[in-house]
């Protein structure tokens, strides 16, 4: 990652410091982040895209790191479904990530050496606060939407709690409104695993010269698990062997779904941070929208105007329908313009990065039905 | 006729009788809720037509999606399950069409309807309509009819109801009848009024406008 990476990059905070959860105040951080599509004259065609866990701003381009397409290339583009020929995208790499955006593996000016783990500990509230002064800067006052899955999708609500006025549609996917027991007991393993491996040097990795690979792949193999459906891992791999007639009895990767999970694994250190893997699997854990509204999630909606399109999907038992169900009844208890549907898939949790028509065709409506109520042109050709 | 006229024409004709009868009785740019809204063509004629603000919940997720694809606010959700959490007065109108007789409680779903809606219409297939007696009658066997197209062990209508039960349930819970209105088998509608003997018999459906 020595070469510059592509897109833009803003500092902000100068005039006023971002005031963190934690009470810290970042006075001058970089936000990296990269837009397809047109800003057109009136500003009101910008369609917000919040990245989840382990997610980039490099929505639709290949990325720069791994040369793999766009983790939402299917959905973001011409013609598509976030129609880039019709609506502004941006995507800010998010607050504590490993992409340009300010996080652990950044140099702390005050030291001049990283931050590691003295950069303070961030919430989801701290990185939509963040997304809200690059919109500013962007001089875009309201967005079109605001969408993203999972963690991406809990910075949708915050969104439409913080700032209501600001959100004409907003389309969570795949999210919660708070993190569970279950939740956190699996992000515990892998920071664990991360602060487990001797490379990891308490956080200081990057003075040694280290990177804690083994630890940050096991974080991610245990992950893995819970984006897909055990329907989906059995038909694919079922106790299928690896390049081999018969287990070898010892304990290499016999099987095909551990030679699977293991390349997860080893790919995924090449384009991510241990660090940041720990600040950002502790913002979700500590993500209770109904805390800081008296218990009550309904009132984290109060009165607002924003139509709201809830999507889950069948076989996802990490933020599971009922989770997403939860903020839909949030939302009715307020009368808010909401939509909800259940999109029956077996692709568990990671349904929504992957080719879904029916989902992609229930997003489209519902963006469609929003930007005629927006007063924004149809789509070409209609 | 000019485009618009025509649309609107077809449209019109496009829905069903007793959604037709239901639409006519909601005021333009109303807030409204449609229970059991199924692919939302009354949701979608009244958005149209009435300019109403409109929503929806729905049990199927083909029902849902095509409500969603179609720019309508719906939820996948269950009557019995889903209208407790509404606040109280948020609608003008809370639509059930055709779906009471479905329900595992109606007369919650009712006073649920009365609670969040200013006013509630219902429609509803009528078990005294002659031809439902006469079946059961002289055959002795469970009525079907292209209201009820179902057999009696696959029927999703777990309570059916006459015109006089529905009547009489809504004297019970305290709800007034603005207006009703019932359906023969040629879809011509008649107002019930006083009629209500005559209505429960030549009726194969009904359409009740209640206020509290």
């Amino acid at each position: 990652m020595s070469q510059p990476l592509p897109g833009y990059r803003v500092r902000l905070g100068h005039e006023t410091p971002l005031r963190l959860d934690c009470g810290v105040e970042l006075s001058d951080f970089t936000v990296a982040y990269q837009t397809y599509g047109r800003l057109n004259a009136a500003r009101s065609n910008a369609i917000l895209i919040c990245h989840a866990l382990t997610g980039d701003q490099y929505v639709a381009e290949p990325h720069p790191v791994t040369g793999k397409e766009g983790w939402w290339h299917m959905m973001v583009g011409p013609g598509k479904v976030l129609d880039t020929d019709r609506y502004f995208v941006v995507c800010p790499n998010i607050l504590g990530g490993c992409m340009g955006t300010i996080g652990p593996k950044e140099i702390n000016p005050a030291t001049g050496k990283p931050w590691g783990l003295t950069f303070p500990v961030i919430s989801i509230a701290d990185m939509v606060r963040a997304q809200a002064m690059l919109m500013d800067h962007l001089g875009i006052d309201n967005l079109f939407a605001v969408t993203g899955g999972s963690i991406g999708g809990m910075q949708v609500l915050e969104w439409a709690a913080l700032y209501p006025a600001r959100v004409f549609a907003a389309v969570p996917i795949a999210t919660a409104a708070h993190h569970t027991a279950q939740n956190i007991a699996f992000h515990e393993v892998g920071r664990q695993a991360i602060m487990a491996d001797p490379d990891w040097h308490g956080g200081d990795y990057q003075a040694h010269g280290a990177r804690p690979h083994r630890g940050l792949a096991v974080a991610r193999m245990a992950a893995h698990i819970t984006y897909l459906s055990e329907k989906a891992l059995q038909e694919k791999f079922g106790r299928k062997l690896q390049n081999r007639a018969a287990v070898s009895w010892g304990f290499d990767a016999d099987f095909q779904v551990e030679s699977y999970l293991r390349h997860q694994g080893s790919t995924f250190v090449d384009r991510f941070d241990a660090n940041s893997y720990l600040y950002i699997t502790r913002a979700a854990d500590y993500f209770d929208l109904a805390e800081r509204y008296g218990g009550v999630l309904a009132h984290a909606f109060r009165g607002t105007a924003t139509r709201f399109c809830l999507m889950s999907f069948t076989s996802d038992w990490l933020y599971p329908t009922e989770e997403n169900r939860k903020i839909m009844h949030a939302l009715n208890a307020v009368a808010a313009n909401v939509s909800f549907a259940e999109i029956v898939s077996d692709n568990g949790h990671d349904s929504f990065l992957l080719d879904e028509p029916e989902f992609h065709r229930v997003f489209e409506g519902f963006l469609d039905g929003a930007a005629e109520h927006r007063g924004l042109p149809r789509k070409s050709g209609q | 006729m000019n485009a618009a006229d025509r649309e609107r024409h077809s449209a019109e004709r496009a829905i069903r009788v007793d959604l037709q009868l239901i639409a006519d009785m909601i005021e333009p740019s109303s807030r409204v809720l449609d229970v059991g809204c199924g692919d939302g063509a009354l949701l979608e004629y009244l958005t149209t037509f009435k300019h109403v603000d409109g929503r929806g919940i729905e049990l199927s997720t083909t029902g849902v999606n095509a409500c969603i694809s179609r720019g309508l606010s719906v939820i996948q959700g269950d009557a019995d399950a889903d209208l407790k959490n509404y606040p109280d007065a948020a609608f003008d109108y809370v639509i059930l069409s055709h779906t009471l007789q479905a329900m595992v409680a109606p007369h919650e779903v009712l006073g649920h309807m009365m609670r969040i809606g200013r006013r509630a219409i219902v429609s509803f297939p009528n078990f005294a309509f002659w031809r439902v007696r006469l079946d059961f009658l002289l055959g002795g066997r469970m009525p079907e009819s292209d209201l009820m197209p179902y057999h009696w062990y696959d029927t999703p209508n777990i309570h059916l109801c006459s015109i006089k039960d529905f009547v009489a349930l809504c004297g019970k819970m305290g709800f007034r009848v603005e207006r009703s209105l019932s359906l023969d088998s040629t879809g011509r509608a008649r107002r019930i009024g006083a009629g209500i003997f005559t209505a429960n018999l030549l009726g194969e459906q009904a359409v009740f406008l209640l206020t509290k």
